[in-house]
């Protein structure tokens, strides 16, 4: 597609959407990347009416539409917080597709995720080559959190500090796994995503061995792929559909009570992109449709289904403190908050601490932190400003891309505080 | 257009990243909170001093390009609509608190501070600012000063104008103007901060501004009481004045309201009531006890079908959340959402009630009323489609006749949101033509080149 009237006619698919935003700017107060640029073409009001006028062909830059439309965490605090209700992510997920259809894919992109994203044995096998030249070049960042920087990859990545790819991902350590029924009576399907994966392993074998701990049948078909939300996120709605495809067709091979996930992004995608981007009549839609409701992060599920409830116990002296970082896509768009704080307190070794504005973005935002390093840092400072003035020395959340963020911004002041998923301090309570 | 040379000056002034020339920057300083026809300026800049907003406004008046500062942009009446050849001028680079003195109680602020910035850093030295629009988690200081802005408090504390001090500004010339003092007590010269006050931008643009702040009542009690007639929920308002209590807020809100809100956010209201009114009572907390419990005596007396007493935080939580709501769920119902502010003297809130439900009959617009109902200033809002010609046209005849019906009350077109551009035409009907004539003589000795946000207010 190149004809701009032809995108307009696409933007008019969420015509009714745009329509719902009255202008009123109540966005302003929430948004984190407006509160550091104080642009009105970074919050939500601004990005709206630059699709309304693009759809009424009133605007015909679609490309400066597409910046100021990327320029965003997709976090969902403007939407969680709109008087008026409207769709705001639904809508940036759909005109980013549109955009991208008429603008095409940058190369790069187009690379990563037609290239290796879409084939899940491809990249696998390319990260795994991938973690064994990871020293090259690289030097030790802060050995308290384990993470690295990279002189060569500084050129693409800037001097974030991050954690090596994992040389023992979990599709090589568990590649599938079809364990029975145990005393639960329940049976779960296991989406552990691309980061927990390839980078963080650790956080998938905890969830098992909790899963196993309370007699949870766990399936989880060998050969999975990404979510799909970073291709979606950039607009390229082809590799989307494939990935939703696969993932849905392997996940068709066995009946299960829940679909569980320990990423935040992964649950939110599973439970409300799949079902808003599938294809109509599909098989993946039908599929997707009857899967939202059984979703669920893995927090959630223990304490809602399962009734595993806080310790009681005091530990004293002993106690390691822990605070708690609220995803976007668990809090802001599922309404998940008090469950992984629950799980935190279930470890009778542990006391909660609770921080600061736990509620908001610490400013990966996926592609954002790549496209916008500055400011993505900047927003992550001040989630640690918060993380530190609590004093914990552990700070937990539910999701890995955030575990991701906050691991460079306190890498990169040296602080001394661990960063863990919530599901690895429960599973630490465990024999 | 504006030439290349101009735009080069502003970067001069603000510095590159301080000036927008991009279509889609520019597109986004075209339109603000009101149901108006966006348009497009010919640049946007950001001074972050006041010395730059003289450099930006003189060579502007030299140049006679008009200028339309704004804030957050959130005003009800298209007051920061620019013109196409005109520039926005942005004050949000200018937020700090300059100086919060607590023993003489006042605070001096740049025009970009949020308002409920200013309104916490305020509460955290244990003082109060009272005003408090709906908007005030996004709205700045400058725009509340420049619209008067009234809130919840209104009653009790008065609005925006009953804080103002001093303002100091930048006239069409650029020149650095200062009016009021630090003192609570100034008569020297003309009451130009007066003047300045509900200016709309178009008189002077302000480069900082000092509030008044008073102690904080140390106790207050909320409830609700329900109503089967409207009439009966507004006598109630002016038996409670009457009786000489003036309750630091006292709103209202219909039955389409009532049943929007009940959709919305299930809060148990009680849907086949014709009123609600919220009420809250502040001060010393043997006064507050004693006037919670008359104003009680006074809703059951007149009519109140039900009072409930808010016995905690969280029940008092519960009764102005129900309240917060009300535009929320109204905006749900409908594409377009009209909110007006036409108000009345206090006596004649019965009257208008019915004349808004008659409008609502006559256009066949769906219109949830809710508000200040002790200062007579009610929010009828309008639900329509402004896609749909004919709804459309429906809806400004309705709004049209909704502002006949308020001045035949004795009541004024607008009691907090502005006249912009959306009611500029409608002023002649409230305020007659000498006062029109005398507003022009006097906007066009001040700003000879009509540089200051022309259309606004008085017309062109
Ligand atoms: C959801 C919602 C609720 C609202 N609730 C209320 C309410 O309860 N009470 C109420 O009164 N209003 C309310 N409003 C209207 C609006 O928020 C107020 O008018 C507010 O004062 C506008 O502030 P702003 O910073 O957005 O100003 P803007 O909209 O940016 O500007 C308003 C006017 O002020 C002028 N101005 C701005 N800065 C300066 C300056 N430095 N010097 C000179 N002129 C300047 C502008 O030119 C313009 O004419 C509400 C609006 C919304 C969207
Ligand atoms: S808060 Fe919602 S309705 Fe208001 S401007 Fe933002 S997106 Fe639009
Ligand atoms: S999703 Fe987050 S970053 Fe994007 S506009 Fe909304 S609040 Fe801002």
């Amino acid at each position: 597609m190149s004809d701009i009237n032809e995108l307009a006619q696409s933007l008019k698919d969420i015509e009714n959407q745009l329509t719902d935003c009255m202008k009123c700017g109540m966005c302003q107060a929430v948004c984190p990347v407006f509160k550091e640029t104080g642009n009105e073409g970074d919050v939500a009001r601004g990005k709206i009416f630059l699709l309304e006028r693009l759809s009424d062909l009133m605007l015909t830059d679609a490309k400066g539409v597409k910046t100021r439309l990327d320029k965003c965490l997709m976090c969902g605090t403007c939407a969680s917080n709109c008087p008026s209700g409207v769709k705001i992510l639904e809508i940036f997920i759909k005109a980013r597709a549109a955009l991208t259809e008429y603008i095409g894919l940058s190369p790069v992109k187009k690379l990563i995720f037609r290239g290796m994203l879409k084939h899940p044995e491809r990249m696998n096998a390319l990260i795994e080559a991938a973690s064994k030249l990871q020293g090259l070049g690289t030097s030790q960042a802060d050995p308290e959190l384990g993470t690295q920087c990279s002189k060569l990859l500084s050129r693409f990545i800037g001097d974030r500090h991050f954690l090596p790819l994992s040389k023992n991902p979990l599709h090589k350590t568990t590649p599938s796994l079809d364990s029975p029924v145990g005393k639960s009576g329940i049976k779960v399907a296991f989406f552990p995503g691309c980061v927990t994966d390839k980078m963080n392993p650790e956080i998938g074998l905890a969830t098992l061995k909790v899963l196993k701990h309370h007699g949870v049948g766990v399936f989880m078909p060998k050969g999975q792929a990404c979510c799909g939300i970073p291709a979606l996120a950039s607009g390229d709605r082809k590799t989307f559909d494939s990935l939703l495809d696969q993932n849905t067709a392997l996940f068709a091979e066995m009946d299960f009570d829940y679909l569980i996930t320990p990423c935040a992004t992964c649950t939110a995608t599973i439970k409300e992109i799949w079902p808003m981007m599938a294809r109509n009549n599909s098989k993946s839609r039908s599929r997707a449709d009857e899967w939202a409701p059984k979703t669920m992060d893995i927090s959630q599920f223990l304490v809602d289904v399962l009734h595993v409830e806080p310790s009681g116990q005091n530990a004293g002296q002993q106690a390691l403190s822990v605070t708690y970082h609220d995803p976007c896509h668990l809090q802001k768009s599922l309404g998940v908050s008090s469950q992984p704080r629950q799980i935190i307190r279930a470890n009778p070794g542990c006391e909660f601490v609770e921080m600061n504005a736990a509620g908001t973005c610490c400013g990966n935002g996926g592609s954002f932190n790549l496209q916008n390093y500055d400011l993505s840092r900047s927003i992550g400072m001040k989630k640690r400003e918060n993380i530190l003035s609590t004093g914990a020395s552990i700070v937990a959340t539910s999701c890995p891309a955030c575990m991701m963020q906050i691991r460079d911004v306190l890498s990169q002041n040296h602080d001394n505080v661990k960063v863990k998923h919530v599901i690895e301090i429960y599973a630490d309570s465990l024999e | 257009m504006i030439s290349k040379s101009i735009i080069k000056e502003f970067e001069t002034i603000c510095g590159k990243d301080g000036v927008m020339t991009s279509e889609v920057d520019r597109q986004n300083y075209s339109y603000d909170a009101a149901v108006l026809d966006p348009v497009v300026p010919a640049a946007v800049v950001r001074p972050g001093t006041g010395g730059e907003i003289g450099k930006i406004v003189a060579l502007c008046n030299d140049n006679s390009i008009p200028v339309t500062v704004r804030g957050a942009g959130t005003n009800l009446s298209g007051g920061t609509i620019p013109m196409g050849n005109g520039i926005v001028l942005l004050t949000n680079r200018m937020n700090r608190i300059i100086e919060l003195n607590d023993v003489d109680m006042y605070v001096r602020v740049e025009p970009g501070v949020v308002t409920a910035t200013l309104a916490a850093q305020v509460a955290s030295r244990g003082l109060f600012y009272p005003p408090d629009p709906g908007s005030q988690a996004v709205s700045t200081i400058a725009g509340n000063v420049a619209e008067n802005a009234g809130g919840l408090r209104g009653l009790k504390y008065g609005v925006t104008k009953d804080y103002v001090m001093s303002i100091e500004f930048y006239d069409a010339m650029g020149r650095r103007v200062t009016s009021g003092s630090k003192t609570v007590k100034c008569v020297t010269g003309y009451n130009l901060a007066g003047l300045m006050t509900s200016s709309e931008g178009t008189l002077g643009i302000f480069s900082e501004i000092t509030l008044k702040l008073i102690p904080p009542p140390q106790a207050s009690k909320a409830m609700m009481a329900i109503y089967d007639s409207v009439e009966d929920a507004t006598q109630t308002v002016a038996a409670i004045i009457a009786d000489k209590i003036v309750p630091c807020t006292l709103e209202l809100m219909d039955n389409f309201t009532i049943n929007a809100v009940e959709d919305f956010s299930k809060a148990g209201l009680p849907r086949d009531a014709k009123a609600l009114l919220l009420i809250e009572v502040d001060g010393h907390p043997v006064q507050v006890a004693e006037d919670g419990a008359k104003v009680e005596a006074i809703c059951r007396k007149l009519g109140a079908r039900h009072v409930q007493v808010a016995q905690n935080d969280a029940e008092k939580a519960k009764v102005w959340e129900a309240r917060r709501a009300a535009l929320s769920a109204l905006a749900r119902l409908k594409p377009t959402l009209v909110l007006e502010d036409a108000t009345v003297p206090r006596s004649k809130i019965p009257a208008m009630v019915s004349a808004i439900e008659g409008l609502s009959r006559k256009y066949n617009l769906p219109i949830g009323t809710f508000g200040h109902a002790g200062d007579g200033n009610l929010h009828p809002t309008i639900l329509t489609d402004r896609r749909d010609n004919d709804q459309w046209h429906r809806t400004e005849r309705c709004v049209s006749d909704l502002f006949d019906a308020a001045l035949a009350l004795g009541g004024t077109l607008s009691g907090e949101h502005g006249i912009g551009i959306a009611k500029s035409g409608f002023l002649k009907n409230e305020v007659g033509q000498s006062s029109i004539d005398f507003s022009r003589a006097m906007k066009a000795a001040i700003d000879p080149n009509t540089i200051l946000n022309p259309g606004k207010i008085i017309g062109c």
